[in-house]
């Protein structure tokens, strides 16, 4: 197993080339891949993966060499710590009954599919990143800077919070995901958050395709991409191993069907559910 | 035996850390409502002025305090928030800021009020969410809590929300058994769906054996209060006093669960009441059993 190397990410690392920063692959190779190949067409110099291999799609060992194949350098996401560590749920942090049903189903499969040797291997995966970059500082991380399952939806985070926590995390510009949605914002302190959302799950806008954050060469504001991949191949893969059919559905449909309540009213009146 | 005082304590309270202010709860409306529930933790009522309205003014300088200190969300509660007449003024002060949520019984919700709430909503890139307190899916069950008339008048409330665009989160008092759980929240959804909300939202709030409640079923007996073998490996983020604090019309409280404990006032401002707390009380226990929150 290799793919990503803590020491990639060091305060001192300048970084200034085109750069893709992608959310949690959920289990999600097809649409993995067809992310990789876009950034990697469109001349990315470094992709990182922000955590949350795991969970959702079905096959969880496809995912590693994926990353190794394109070198990508992965921070750790609480779906990641929880199957290095062997623990009972994916910590996902959700508050709502319903939410956790589901969350349960996906962890116990990806668990029971989950060798020792990727075990090992998760267990290496860093908490953050830095880097700086047009004289910024740069922080990636899974969730927050403080906590790797904190929600930072676009509706639901204050301007005043946001400051707060990139100025607590010595930090210009805060890279997350967690939420599987994107958006980014510039605070008026000139900081910057940027939710690369995620590439295992469509953005409950009822379209198939996933979306990550593409930075031209020097850039501090993302592009985000939509990548349309084999959804209908992974849908088959899906009810081939089993998994809900709420999720299947999610793939086919784009529309989340399932941990819904987390949502805020904002995000969760765009979805059909 | 239903004190909670240290009197009755076998060890010494564990103290909760303090660990950020994320969130600002108001109680917006003192302890006036027009409803009489009988399971109400602070006995609010229509004369119970222990807490009074609090002014727009008051309220946007502790709001500018909150946010100059980096919080990110506020709660509005009361009592019923849609008594104090300067409740949308006070909500577009807030939505200026960050994302917010009124707890309301929704009775008051008339047509022009939700055609406010919704245009104050749209103005602002934060939620607005709406909580709407009911305890039954019939009048036969919600009406012997909440008082005769009461489940109509809701209903009228969340349709009206509905009308203009919100999906109001009911939330429920679990005045029922873990066994029968997952079936009743199913019938929440479906209840909510069949009035028109088509992404219907529920959360269940555990009972606390304080105010009212505690005289309608029992009070916190001495092995519920908290002692330091509690917390050990209890992660502090999941009890919501160690990142919000609770304004009232008399000062800062540690949570909105215990603004009738004269030891739960910890200051006149924010900045006074960023420190750690005893949990010294028996509500304490239910949070910490029960993990539950009183954020959404």
């Amino acid at each position: 197993m290799n793919g990503a190397t803590a020491s990639a990410f060091h305060d001192l690392d300048e970084f200034e080339g085109p750069l893709a920063v992608l959310g949690g692959p959920y289990s999600n190779h097809l649409a993995l891949r067809a992310v990789l190949e876009d950034a990697r067409r469109r001349g990315a110099r470094r992709i990182v993966c922000l955590g949350d291999l795991g969970g959702f799609g079905p096959n969880p060992g496809k995912i590693y060499p994926l990353l190794a194949e394109f070198g990508v350098l992965t921070i750790a996401g609480n779906y990641d710590r929880s199957l290095a560590e062997r623990l009972s749920d994916c910590g996902c942090g959700y508050t709502h009954p319903a939410d956790n049903h589901f969350a349960q189903l996906s962890y116990e499969y990806t668990n029971r599919r989950t060798t020792d040797a990727e075990r090992a291997w998760l267990r290496e995966l860093p908490a953050e990143g830095r880097f700086t970059r047009g004289g910024r500082r740069w922080l990636l991380c899974h969730g927050s800077p403080r906590r790797v399952n904190e929600f930072l939806w676009e509706s639901g985070s204050s301007d005043a919070f946001l400051e707060r926590i990139a100025r607590d995390a010595n930090a210009d510009q805060v890279l997350c995901a967690h939420t599987g949605l994107h958006w980014q914002r510039r605070l008026p302190s000139g900081a910057r958050f940027v939710n690369v959302g995620a590439v295992g799950r469509p953005a409950n806008d009822g379209r198939p395709g996933v979306w990550y954050a593409f930075f031209s060469a020097g850039a501090s504001v993302a592009e985000f991409v939509s990548v349309a991949y084999d959804h209908e191949a992974l849908a088959r893969e899906m009810e081939h191993e089993g998994l809900p059919a709420e999720f299947v559905e999610t793939i086919r449909t784009g529309w989340w069907t399932t941990c819904l309540e987390i949502l805020p009213g904002k995000e969760r009146a765009r979805g059909r559910f | 035996m239903t004190d909670t005082s240290i009197a009755f304590r076998r060890s010494p309270a564990p103290h909760v850390p303090y660990l950020a202010l994320d969130t600002v709860w108001f109680q917006v409306a003192g302890t006036l409502c027009n409803l009489t529930c009988k399971h109400c933790f602070i006995t609010c009522s229509p004369t119970n002025h222990t807490h009074e309205i609090m002014s727009r003014a008051t309220v946007r300088g502790f709001l500018e305090e909150a946010s100059g200190l980096g919080a990110n969300d506020t709660y509005f509660t009361g009592g019923e928030p849609f008594l104090n007449r300067e409740i949308l003024g006070i909500l577009e002060d807030a939505l200026r800021l960050g994302p917010a949520t009124v707890l309301t019984n929704a009775t008051l919700i008339t047509r022009a009020r939700a055609l406010a709430l919704a245009e104050l909503e749209r103005a602002s890139r934060y939620s607005l969410e709406l909580r709407v307190s009911l305890d039954g899916l019939t009048p036969e069950t919600n009406d012997p809590i909440r008082g005769e008339g009461c489940f109509e008048a809701t209903m009228e409330g969340v349709h009206e929300l509905a009308h203009v665009g919100f999906s109001p989160i009911l939330t429920v008092a679990q005045t029922w058994g873990d066994a029968e759980d997952r079936e009743l929240r199913e019938r929440f959804h479906d209840f909510l769906r069949s009035n028109g909300l088509t992404r219907p939202r529920v959360k269940i709030l555990p009972l606390f054996r304080i105010g009212r409640e505690a005289s309608r079923s029992r009070g916190y007996a001495v092995e519920e209060l908290l002692t330091e073998e509690h917390m050990r490996g209890h992660d502090p983020w999941t009890l919501q006093c160690s990142t919000s604090r609770m304004v009232t019309s008399r000062g800062v409280y540690v949570c909105p669960i215990l603004i009738d404990a004269p030891d739960a006032r910890m200051g006149k401002t924010l900045s006074e009441t960023l420190r750690p707390f005893p949990m010294s009380h028996g509500a304490c226990h239910t949070c910490w059993a029960t993990g539950a929150s009183c954020r959404n």
